[in-house]
């Protein structure tokens, strides 16, 4: 038995299937809550795919953050519990039949792509411990510890990391903060 | 299609089957924000659509997956790092949208936001 | 290195059919599946086990400093097992569901929960040196640690918002702001030893401070000590423990957010949040207190290291185990002690302490201690000692090479 791909089945069939039961819930706590295994699974994969820090990273602020949020969010705006809005059966026909094609023509790209089959040399053997977060915690400080080898002189001067979309990214993150917390206030109704 | 699930437990996966799971959660995203009524469920969709393309990002840069060359390496990483912070902040100043027109508006209903309507 | 344990129990297994003209080879199921249940079956236990020494140790430690006895009657003296009858009182309750109640979401949140606790047990490692004693050795423990032990706060939400009883939602609501909330200190205090060391791994964390107590990151400068009072008032509040246990305010809120719950299924939120206080215990032991290199070198210094033979190494690392988990209990005895000593504290003051003085304070000591760091990078015991040849050595394992080559990361 492969493992890798026993697992990679375990989770990713988890991950559908709860995708999947998100779209069929009516339910918005319920949706929250096949959405927090669907994005758990999700880690699995990230996990399993050789990026443990962005897997912590998907649990630590999807998991543990966003979705404390939103739960957050049912709760101070559902009027009586357990609130549920239907939607018509053929809006929800329509949006099947379109989202079938749209699945189909998707993976039918993804299986005719030679690049992206199976390859049985990979680069880095499966059972390699990867170290994740020291390269990318560099990267973010406009270091590619993965480009030293970059042979185009020209190619390895752009190779200056990700210190400016970081910076960009703390600084749009500070701002909606901001923002949301001026959205959210409670407004003084003027009698 | 060489899909089979019976020859999956004994071969190597590639970035071709982990597209197919991040074309499932894209897809049901879609479907998601398309069908719900609730500006929640909406919000909902919209993660689930990041998460797919999440999860083309890490396959495309594994190592474990593709060739020597083939990878997009340590790009692939960050930016599903960047995706995942940006979704923090969209979900949040869409939380605090949603709060506000439910103070307004009494109701999280997104079919009820059409005062703008001409 | 559970694949190594997996193909030992192989081989073992092999031995074992060969007898019967049978040969298991190298990575079969058996040996993996087995390795598995070995590792789960181990973290449940010390999870399950603790529960019940915990509660009985607060009971105990309440009854003193209330002046009383604490349980006196099961299991002799000291009422050893208050806790089994406890459980077993409790297995046979009546399963109560209200009527109003999401029947599937209210079901399912104790488990949740549960898992969430016992996760984080997978990357926590017990023994470092060179064959560590750890389910899964992840480069980003610390990470992964704090990020499934951040999933609990939903079991919370999901039990107090499927109960439909207003207790149990505000329960559930001062949860989520509370945990929401200490989140961000609590990740900037365990920043500072991740910085210290330069690495994520658990493993590599406590190795860093082998040695006498001086090398501990606890006295490394003023700004660490300063730092582990924070952790742990921050991971008190984050498994919701008194004084910031806000969500299950007995006084106000009836029971919180486990208000509907009764039987077995409640003794699960216990059972999880036992275990969270043992694994943020057991995290600040290794961050701060040196892991499972104590006060005093013993393993070291009576030869128990792997170079000397595998059954020195493994009597090191047992040793080293036992040093870990008493750290952890009495830093969980502290925990007990704040909660019967102090009064629960308002939802405000709550978060008064997290984002007025805790953030703050937080960051403060971390810039405090990356300068104290730059400015002495070689020197340990508040910068009165040189730091041992060994630690400062000591590489992240599969660090080197793959750096130095460069290439696909």
């Amino acid at each position: 038995m492969h493992w890798p791909s026993f697992f990679f089945l375990l989770f990713g069939g988890f991950a559908c299937l709860f995708a999947v039961a998100v779209v069929l819930a009516s339910n918005i706590v319920r949706m929250a809550f096949y959405l927090v295994l669907s994005l758990a699974a999700t880690s699995g994969l990230f996990f399993l795919a050789g990026a443990d820090f962005v897997g912590a990273m998907q649990l630590m602020i999807y998991v543990g953050g966003t979705m404390v949020l939103l739960v957050f969010g049912v709760m101070l705006t559902s009027q009586s519990p357990f609130v549920s809005m239907r939607t018509s059966s053929g809006q929800m026909l329509t949006a099947l039949v379109l989202g079938g094609t749209l699945l189909f023509v998707l993976s039918f790209t993804a299986f005719h792509v030679p690049a992206w089959q199976p390859t049985h040399r990979p680069a880095v053997d499966p059972n390699t411990p990867l170290l994740t977060a020291t390269p990318i915690g560099m990267a973010l400080e406009g270091y590619r510890v993965d480009q030293l080898d970059q042979p185009d002189p020209r190619i390895r001067q752009g190779m200056s990391g990700y210190l400016f979309p970081f910076i960009i990214i703390s600084v749009h993150l500070l701002v909606v903060l901001v923002g949301a917390a001026y959205l959210a206030r409670a407004k003084r109704r003027s009698t | 299609m060489n899909f089979l699930l019976a020859n999956l437990l004994s071969e190597p996966v590639g970035v071709a089957h982990y597209m197919v799971v991040g074309a499932v959660l894209f897809t049901c995203g879609i479907v998601c924000m398309a069908t719900k009524r609730n500006a929640l469920g909406v919000l909902m969709g919209v993660e689930l659509v990041l998460n797919g393309a999440n999860i083309n990002l890490i396959a495309m840069g594994s190592p474990y997956l593709q060739g020597e060359n083939a990878t997009l390496g340590l790009d692939g990483q960050l930016m599903a790092l960047f995706v995942i912070v940006l979704a923090a902040a969209e979900a949040a100043v869409l939380l605090a949208i949603t709060l506000n027109f439910y103070n307004s508006a009494g109701s999280v209903d997104i079919d009820q936001a059409d005062q703008l309507r001409g | 290195m559970d694949r190594d344990v997996a193909n030992s129990l192989n081989f073992l297994l092999d031995k074992l059919t060969g007898l019967l003209g049978r040969s298991v080879p190298e990575d079969h199921v058996a040996g993996h599946l087995i390795a598995a249940f070995l590792y789960v079956g181990l973290l449940l236990h010390l999870v399950a086990v603790s529960a019940l020494v915990f509660i009985w140790m607060e009971r105990k430690i309440a009854g003193r400093i209330q002046d009383r006895l604490g349980p006196t009657r099961v299991g002799g003296k000291f009422g050893w097992l208050q806790t089994l009858a406890d459980g077993l009182k409790l297995l046979t309750k009546e399963d109560l569901t209200p009527t109003g109640a999401d029947l599937f979401l209210f079901r399912i949140a104790p488990y949740v929960g549960f898992c969430a606790s016992l996760g984080a047990f997978i990357a926590i490692p017990f023994a470092g040196q060179d064959f560590p004693f750890v389910a899964q050795h992840l480069n980003v423990g610390v990470f992964f640690v704090l990020a499934v032990m951040g999933i609990e706060v939903f079991s919370v939400i999901l039990a107090g918002y499927a109960s439909a009883s207003k207790w149990s939602l505000f329960g559930a609501m001062r949860e989520a702001a509370q945990v929401v909330s200490y989140e961000v200190p609590l990740g900037l205090c365990v920043v500072v030893p991740v910085m210290l060391a330069g690495s994520m791994d658990l493993v590599h964390l406590g190795d860093k401070q082998q040695g006498w107590f001086t090398n501990w990151y606890l006295l490394h400068d003023p700004f660490t000590f300063v730092i582990f009072w924070v952790y742990f008032t921050c991971a008190t509040a984050s498994v919701n423990r008194a004084p910031f246990d806000l969500a299950e305010a007995e006084s106000e809120l009836v029971a919180g957010f486990h208000t509907e719950y009764s039987g077995l299924r409640w003794s699960f939120f216990f059972m999880a949040e036992y275990g969270s206080m043992l694994a943020v215990s057991l995290l600040g032991a290794i961050l701060f207190l040196g892991g499972w290199h104590g006060p005093v070198p013993v393993a070291s210094l009576l030869g128990l290291a792997w170079e000397n033979g595998p059954v020195w190494g493994y009597l090191g690392n047992l040793l080293g185990m036992v040093n870990l988990l008493a750290k952890a209990v009495l830093l969980v005895t502290v925990m007990i002690w704040v909660r019967w000593t102090l009064p629960r504290l308002r939802i405000d003051q709550v978060l008064t302490t997290c984002l007025k003085y805790c953030t703050p304070i937080a960051a403060a000591m971390f810039l405090g201690a990356a300068t104290w760091h730059m400015a002495m990078p070689d020197r340990v015991f508040a910068g009165l000692l040189q730091a041992p040849e060994a630690n400062r050595l000591l590489a992240e394992p599969s660090a080197t090479p793959r750096l130095q080559k460069g290439g696909n990361l």
